[in-house]
């Protein structure tokens, strides 16, 4: 129970500034790359003048001309998110119920990794699995690999790359869920005669769900619009839809099409992560 | 009876199953081996390659030296980039962990109206693309004909913070019991002592967390930071460009450094809270 | 004149006290007064007012109706923190993140009092935990928990000290110890106590005054033994002890005396102990007041013929009987085994007396499952 102050709105208040912020900061740009969407460059005009006619056409042709980057980026995203929780779930079980007094150490272990910059780490993984590092030579006098194939830029380091880096964000909240499940209802389990197998599936699966679908969310959502992974560990053949994005404002000035891009990309987030939150039923995530 | 019992042989179990059995029983312990491996990889290459002697590319090593580690500001902009990076994440924590922890007591202690929409608001830009927040922001900018630089990122890392730092805190409040200060209040503490003796103590560490999640955040950011900053340098802008030609030996110390610094930092306040508890 | 309410003292006076929530109303026109210096226990289930209405005297809810006094002082608005009332609440809300000393001297420290190491000190020994000033709460036991935070709230000498069912969370031995010592200290300190709980054993062993609370009102207030041998309402009757309630019809006057009819036989009962508005009542007579004899021997008193044993229960201190009477309902006997004669056994025919000033009269129209342990309602929630 909250004891509410007499006169005074405190909550308004202390909202404020931050959503201010907010508004000024997050929802004011996100209506201006709207309505910069839909422009088109002035006619004789400089590079980065454009004028708003409500061009439309602007998606249609930003989604048809890069169709394959955005399918790639989705099968990317998807791919990485069930590597991560295949890798992670395992991992996060063993912490949350094996591991006795080691548990907080374990914890720090697993988001430690991620203490050295996200970019050394990447490129660290560029240079162990590309020609100079020792895995591939080793490999290929093995004859496991063709002397003309190599792990680098290829699909396989983006998406290795991306499962690597959206590790945490899947363990940690699939740690928090399965810490929160009462050993008892296990035990409970098993004295209703249900083998591990069966208890693992009916009772740990289900009662994890919440931090399922938190990690897949946290993990999905940045990998899909993530272009790092792609730039560093793989080639032109590898581009995804953020790559695309960031070249046009930076190597070839297009805003109005970057800007549709961007549009398109969250939109395409937001309707699947609607349709998997309603198929998971979990209301509260935040 | 009892003599009985001792004569018996103890049954022996075949080796095969014995250890199939040991197996079964430890076969997460196991991976767990595997997994925490697979995670320090790239830590332990970078760490390994920080020593070597390898000038401007460090590519292939070359041999063993600690002079990266004696002079780790000696590769160009470097420590221009390190010091950005911090200067920014210092900004970016403060700022955001004393906004977000004014929203996280306005949704977590109050009942007001719109406070469903306030918990959509905040949620939602953890679910955007960070090239959407990035490219966003940018385009506001440059609407505004703000230059991108040190500003305009601090302003970026604030934003996308914030949202972090209120499910946090928010989540320690919600484990704070009420009855706590309204105890407080029967002891003769008005609402601003309760707050600064009962509240504030309670919720400290969950602000300190969110503090250090917002600082990890900011100095780890790329991709926001690279739509933002315009021609100034932070450490992992710093690296990608670098990458192209070759990353100097001192970036790695860094990153080492930055290892062992947070792990540290992790791990004394692990031993804190332990101490407090005792 | 005014005087600031930190000051207040006196009796504690409510007022026609409504606390509503919607339509639900949650404390409906209570009206009480608690003397200076008394220990007083507001009774009830759960969900009958009695932890709204402290927490009503304590400021922590404002009544929508109504007023309440300390004294001469109308403190009905003031803010927790100015009035002279202290809790000890039911999960004993001690600050972890402070010693027992600090937690202690909080409520000290808020009024400005800079020296408090000896108030603090005396009252530890006042609960006998001296050594315990530099522990953190996490640290303590329940039992330990309790009196600490039984002391936090005496070391500021409040006009009143309110206890939420402070012994709810003790196992049976350390709350009945707990229970004496609370008595010893109210007596030795001279604070006026007012006691909420819903173990029925606990205010009467505590309370000097029960108030027995029942769905936002007091049904019947006064001390353990009033309560008990009087009751003026079934709930009463059932939630203090147990009862056995005989539907009868009032036949006429005995000198002082009312003569009953139940069920086919005659029964007498003071008229001063019958609270029923028209000739239809419930006698109604504590087990522990019934004497089992065979039919046959010399019985004096009140008497009811045609039981059979039930059901048997030995319990050690007593032996319990369920005896069936003609008319079909079973009464509930308790026989204390102080004279060395065996037990009766089931199917035995007995007859059942009674010392008639023990009977007690409730209106005929009362429902008399009011207050009984189990209720059907409760057992959905």
């Amino acid at each position: 129970m909250s004891i509410t102050l007499p006169k005074v709105r405190v909550p308004y208040l202390l909202l404020f500034p931050g959503f201010a912020f907010l508004f000024t900061f997050f929802i004011l740009p996100i209506i201006n790359l709207a309505q910069t969407s839909t422009q088109t460059p002035i006619a004789g005009g400089d590079t980065g003048q454009y004028e708003q006619t409500f061009a439309f056409s602007n998606y249609v042709n930003a989604f048809l001309d890069n169709r394959e980057q955005f399918a790639r980026s989705f099968v990317y995203a998807t791919l990485a998110t069930i590597f991560a929780l295949a890798i992670a779930y395992p991992l996060a079980y063993a912490i949350a119920f094996k591991s006795g007094k080691f548990k907080n150490i374990l914890l720090v272990l697993v988001v430690a990794p991620f203490f050295t910059s996200f970019l050394l780490r990447t490129i660290a993984w560029k240079q162990i699995l590309g020609e100079e590092g020792f895995l591939v030579p080793t490999l290929r006098n093995l004859h496991l690999m063709g002397q003309q194939t190599t792990i680098t830029s290829t699909s396989v380091a983006v998406v290795a790359g991306m499962t690597y880096n959206f590790l945490p964000f899947m363990t940690l909240p699939l740690y928090a869920s399965l810490e929160r499940i009462d050993p008892r209802t296990i035990e409970a389990s098993g004295d209703l005669y249900a083998n591990a197998i069966t208890t693992f599936r009916r009772v740990t699966v289900p009662l994890s769900m919440p931090g399922v679908v938190a990690g897949t969310l946290l993990t999905f959502i940045p990998a899909a619009g993530d272009y790092v992974n792609a730039a560093i560990l793989g080639s032109p053949n590898t581009k995804m839809i953020g790559n695309v994005i960031e070249s046009r404002y930076f190597k070839i000035v297009d805003y109005p099409t970057a800007a549709a891009l961007s549009f398109t990309l969250m939109a395409a987030i937001l309707i699947l992560v609607t349709l998997y939150i309603r198929k998971a039923g979990t209301e509260e995530l935040v | 009876m009892s003599s009985k019992i001792k004569d018996a042989t103890i049954p022996t179990i075949p080796f095969k199953a014995r250890f199939s059995r040991w197996f079964g029983r430890n076969l997460l312990r196991i991976y767990m081996i595997f997994g925490f491996s697979y995670l320090f990889i790239p830590v332990a290459y970078t760490f390994a390659f920080s020593f070597n002697d390898s000038g401007k590319s460090n590519l292939i090593w070359k041999g063993f030296t600690l002079g990266n580690w004696q002079n780790p500001c000696g590769a160009p902009q470097i420590c221009a980039a390190l010091g950005n990076s911090i200067k920014i994440g210092l900004l970016a924590t403060i700022f955001s962990t004393i906004l977000g922890t004014m929203i996280a007591f306005a949704i977590g202690r109050y009942q007001f109206a719109g406070r469903s929409s306030s918990n959509l608001l905040i949620f939602l830009p953890m679910a955007t693309p960070e090239i959407v927040l990035g490219a966003s922001l940018l385009s506001l900018f440059l609407v505004f004909k703000v230059n991108p630089g040190f500003w305009p990122t601090v302003i970026a890392h604030v934003m996308f913070c914030v949202s972090f730092v209120v499910v946090t805190v928010k989540a320690r409040i919600a484990s704070l019991d009420p009855r706590l200060e309204q105890a407080a209040m029967d002891l003769y503490a008005n609402e601003l002592e309760t707050f600064r003796r009962v509240t504030l103590p309670l919720v400290a560490p969950g602000i300190a967390g969110a503090a250090l999640l917002a600082f990890s955040l900011s100095f780890d950011d790329f991709i926001i930071t690279n739509f933002n900053s315009g021609t100034m340098m932070t450490f992992p802008k710093f690296v990608y460009v670098a990458a192209a030609r070759g990353i100097p030996a001192q970036a790695n110390v860094i990153g080492s450094s930055m290892f062992f610094l947070a792990l540290a930092i992790v791990v004394a306040g692990q031993l804190v809270n332990r101490k407090k508890a005792r | 004149m005014a005087i600031d309410p930190i000051e207040a003292r006196g009796d504690l006076r409510l007022t026609r006290i409504t606390k509503s929530y919607g339509d639900f109303k949650a404390v409906d026109d209570l009206t009480l007064t608690i003397p200076k210096g008394s220990f007083f226990a507001l009774l009830g289930p759960s969900g009958c007012g009695k932890t709204t209405t402290l927490r009503m005297v304590a400021g922590l809810e404002e009544p929508t109706v109504g007023s309440i006094h300390l004294g001469d002082t109308d403190i009905t608005t003031t803010r927790p923190y100015q009035r002279p009332i202290n809790t000890v609440f039911q999960n004993y809300a001690l600050f972890p993140h402070l010693t027992i000393f600090e937690n202690i001297a909080f409520g000290l420290r808020r009024r400005g009092i800079k020296d408090v190491k000896e108030q603090v000190d005396k009252v530890l020994s006042l609960v006998e935990l001296p050594h315990l000033a530099e522990r953190k709460p996490t640290q303590l036991s329940g039992g330990q928990q309790q009196r600490i935070a039984l002391a936090r709230a005496i070391v500021n000498r409040p006009a009143l000290l309110l206890l939420d069912e402070p012994l709810g969370a003790l196992d049976l031995k350390l709350r009945r110890q707990m229970q004496i010592e609370l008595k010893w200290i109210q007596r030795e300190v001279g604070l006026t106590f007012v006691h909420v709980t819903h173990d029925q054993e606990e205010a009467m062993t505590m309370a000097d005054t029960i108030a027995v609370m029942n769905e936002g009102k007091i049904e019947q207030m006064g001390s353990p033994a009033d309560l008990y041998d009087d009751p003026e309402t079934a709930f009463v009757a059932n939630f203090l002890g147990q009862s056995n309630l005989i539907k009868g019809k009032i036949e006429g006057n005995d000198g002082d005396n009312l003569v009953i009819d139940l069920f086919g036989q005659k029964i007498s009962m003071p008229k001063a102990r019958s609270h029923a508005v028209d000739n239809s009542l419930y006698a109604g007579i504590r087990p522990e007041k019934f004497r089992i004899t065979r039919a046959g021997s010399d019985v004096r008193g009140n008497v009811l013929n045609g039981g059979r044993i039930e059901d048997v229960s030995y319990i050690g201190v007593s032996t319990q009987y369920v005896v069936a009477m003609p008319w079909g309902q079973e009464l509930m006997v308790f026989e204390q085994n102080d004279d060395g004669v065996p037990p009766f056994n089931k199917g035995e025919e007995v007859v059942i007396s009674w010392e008639p000033s023990f009977t007690f009269g409730l209106r005929g129209d009362e429902d008399i499952e009011a207050g009984t342990e189990v209720n059907p309602e409760q057992l959905d929630e």
